[in-house]
């Protein structure tokens, strides 16, 4: 095992091989693997072992505080300056409903928004596997697993055969990126 | 994966049966035609981006630049003289302006109701189009917005609308549905950037990685937030999409419900119904729909994506223009049955007015181009006919603009009072404004159609490529064709 190395590579050709790879890798015990495809490939996540997203719980955070939020400019406007208008109460929950509607459709797709970048590490630019030279195709139409060396399963002979006994051509190292 | 038996275990007789009695095996409908590989799809779309810049897209950029610059005039000129400029004039203050707000914030629907509802009720073929239709609404809502934020008249007060302290410490009148206008209109334009922007990211990814010059390099890198396709990203994209599509569901049904609150909120006859908001919401997804066909099908052409955009995509929206034009005419007749069962004189002489008063012209241009036209979709042969089609999808636009011309102005010219009744007729800054905002809107898409991928390539490829199912590899449709199978 080379500490040099970020991990080996494998592509597969189709979207069906790819499904399969993964969860021969995630039943061989790997943890610590990703998988590149040119789309979502249907139920792959929960082949290689991932849970659901936790996503929702950004946009269900900026929901609750875009109609906090809402109420609270209301609120405090109306008390601050009360426009009198037809003998109604200076605020209620019902007149300007309209804005805590749409605040909080507002905030909770900002939270999803920016729920998805954070969740995802990016924007990161500088990434190991972008190393390969054949990177590329995963986002055209090839499908590839990344088995890091830093996997406790990780064998640099034993990995490599078993990538290739589950159908992966090409498998290569990739050296991790130079460090200054 | 389940395996059917095979035809060992079955005894003969029994095998002679099943033969016999097979049902006919009909092939599931092809999205993307002509058996396309994943690759065929990358290079045709990203191919639009990436050829020499074509010579009718420097014209059509420089004329529709050009004509862009009639709005700028018009807002210059109106802005340095005072809105006496426009044809406004007691008691109708709400000319074209306001129609042409409501036309262009109800263009944009269609493209969150291909992206928004469609996506949840996983419609398929919505992926050929929604993200030219996505670029539509933003552009459309950017039009529209013009039009209400010169409308106050001293624009520079317009940041007023938003609940921002200003000098006089007084705050906005939250119970103004104009108000309420102001958080849905923003609302709209933010979540749909939002929701096109991360949509986009996975494509601008591919076009990063297949970059040749250092600016593309640069360009769609930094767009594509250094997207890597890990199935870990996949995992919070699908679902933040997801949610962001049951997100903008409410927001698209809830925007045009109060842009007509604007009107129905008042007690002016023809205007205090309640129909307005679902009438308001399917006219605008009528219109939006009629604007998707007039825009995709000239692009079908130039571009060549009869394989992506197939006649079966634009079945499916003839259809959603049939049954939204279909619930518009429903509409008008609804509002002529009130108007006399309710039995209101002031309702009932709004609505005869409207159809025989002084604006009878708009009102049956509006009927011709609403209720008849669409209804020529109920005919396969029209519907596959696309010039035919392409020529209706206009007159849906032309009278989506009438019908907001008929709503807005006959009831404000014709009010209460006769002796301040008018005529009222635009003048040449209000014509030019409003041609430019067409201008405005080519221009922006054009930029659109020259540097951000046009059809959303990885949907595509995961939705209406067969070969995309990782369960079915046996099925005989779900072979993976090649690139060298390409034509």
């Amino acid at each position: 095992m080379s500490n040099e190395s970020y991990g080996l590579i494998a592509t597969f050709d189709t979207s069906p091989a790819i499904y399969k790879a993964a969860k021969k890798v995630n039943e061989a015990g790997y943890t610590k693997f990703d998988i590149y495809t040119p789309f979502p490939v249907h139920g792959i996540e929960y082949a290689m072992g991932e849970k659901r997203s936790f996503l929702g719980g950004f946009s269900l955070i900026g929901g609750i505080s875009g109609f906090a939020i809402g109420m609270a400019i209301v609120a405090f406007m109306n008390f601050d300056y009360p426009l009198i208008i037809g003998g109604k109460p200076i605020f209620g929950p019902i007149f300007p409903f309209p804005i805590f509607y749409e605040l909080t459709i507002l905030c909770a797709a900002f939270g999803t928004f920016f729920g998805m970048f954070i969740m995802n590490n990016l924007p990161r630019h500088n990434h190991p596997v972008f190393e390969y030279k054949d990177f590329g195709k995963s986002s055209d139409d090839k499908f590839m697993i990344v088995i890091e060396t830093s996997d406790p399963e990780f064998d640099e002979g034993k990995t490599k055969t078993f990538l290739e006994e589950i159908g992966g051509t090409e498998v290569t190292l990739i050296d991790a990126p130079e460090k200054d | 994966m389940a395996h059917q038996a095979t035809s060992a275990d079955i005894p003969a007789e029994a095998q002679a049966l099943i033969e016999e009695a097979k049902p006919v095996s009909i092939p599931r409908r092809a999205m993307v035609e002509n058996n396309r590989s994943y690759h065929w799809v990358s290079e045709k779309i990203c191919g639009i981006v990436e050829q020499k810049t074509p010579m009718w897209w420097w014209l059509a950029t420089g004329i529709s630049g050009f004509v862009a610059l009639y709005t700028l005039f018009g807002l210059v000129y109106l802005v340095s003289t005072g809105v006496g400029v426009w044809g406004l004039a007691n008691p109708v203050n709400w000319g074209w302006a306001i129609v042409n707000f409501v036309f262009w914030i109800g263009i944009g629907h269609a493209g969150t109701l291909i992206s928004a509802i469609l996506c949840l009720l996983k419609q398929r073929w919505r992926t050929a189009v929604n993200r030219t239709a996505e670029a539509m609404t933003i552009f459309a809502v950017v039009c529209a917005g013009i039009f209400p934020l010169f409308h106050v008249g001293r624009v520079w007060f317009a940041w007023w609308l938003f609940p921002l302290p200003n000098a006089n410490w007084i705050w906005p009148n939250f119970r103004s549905p104009l108000e309420w206008d102001v958080f849905a209109v923003s609302t709209y334009f933010t979540v749909s950037l939002l929701f096109w922007y991360m949509g986009m990211v996975p494509d601008l990814g591919l076009l990063r990685d297949r970059a040749k010059e250092t600016w593309r390099k640069y360009f769609y890198g930094v767009l594509a937030m250094g997207w890597r396709n890990s199935v870990k990203h996949w995992k919070n994209y699908e679902m933040a999409y997801l949610v962001l599509a049951g997100l903008s569901t409410p927001l698209v049904l809830s925007v045009h419900t109060i842009v007509s609150f604007d009107f129905a909120a008042s007690i002016l006859p023809g205007w205090h119904t309640t129909i307005f908001p679902p009438y308001f919401v399917a006219g605008a997804i009528f219109s939006g729909f009629g604007m998707v066909l007039t825009l995709m099908i000239p692009l079908r052409s130039i571009f060549k994506l009869q394989d992506i955009i197939t006649q079966y995509h634009i079945d499916c929206m003839c259809k959603i223009t049939l049954a939204t034009g279909s619930m518009v005419g429903y509409a008008y007749a609804m509002e002529f049955f009130i108007a006399w069962y309710g039995a209101n004189s002031y309702e009932a002489f709004a609505f005869v007015n409207r159809a025989f008063g002084q604006y009878w012209w708009a009102y049956w241009i509006m009927i011709a181009c609403n209720v008849i036209s669409p209804q020529l979709f109920w005919f396969n042969g029209i519907r596959n006919n696309t010039t035919l089609v392409w020529v209706i999808s206009l007159f849906v636009n032309v009278g989506m603009w009438f019908e907001r011309f008929v709503i807005t102005v006959t009831s404000l010219a014709n009010d209460f009072l006769p002796s301040s009744w008018g005529y009222y007729s635009p003048t040449l800054v209000d014509i030019y404004t409003y041609i430019g905002t067409f201008g405005l809107f080519t221009f922006l898409f054009l930029l659109f159609l020259r540097f951000l991928p046009m059809i959303a390539i990885a949907e595509i490829k995961a939705l209406s490529l067969p070969q995309a199912d990782p369960h079915n590899e046996d099925h005989p449709q779900n072979a993976n064709p090649q690139p060298a199978e390409d034509k």
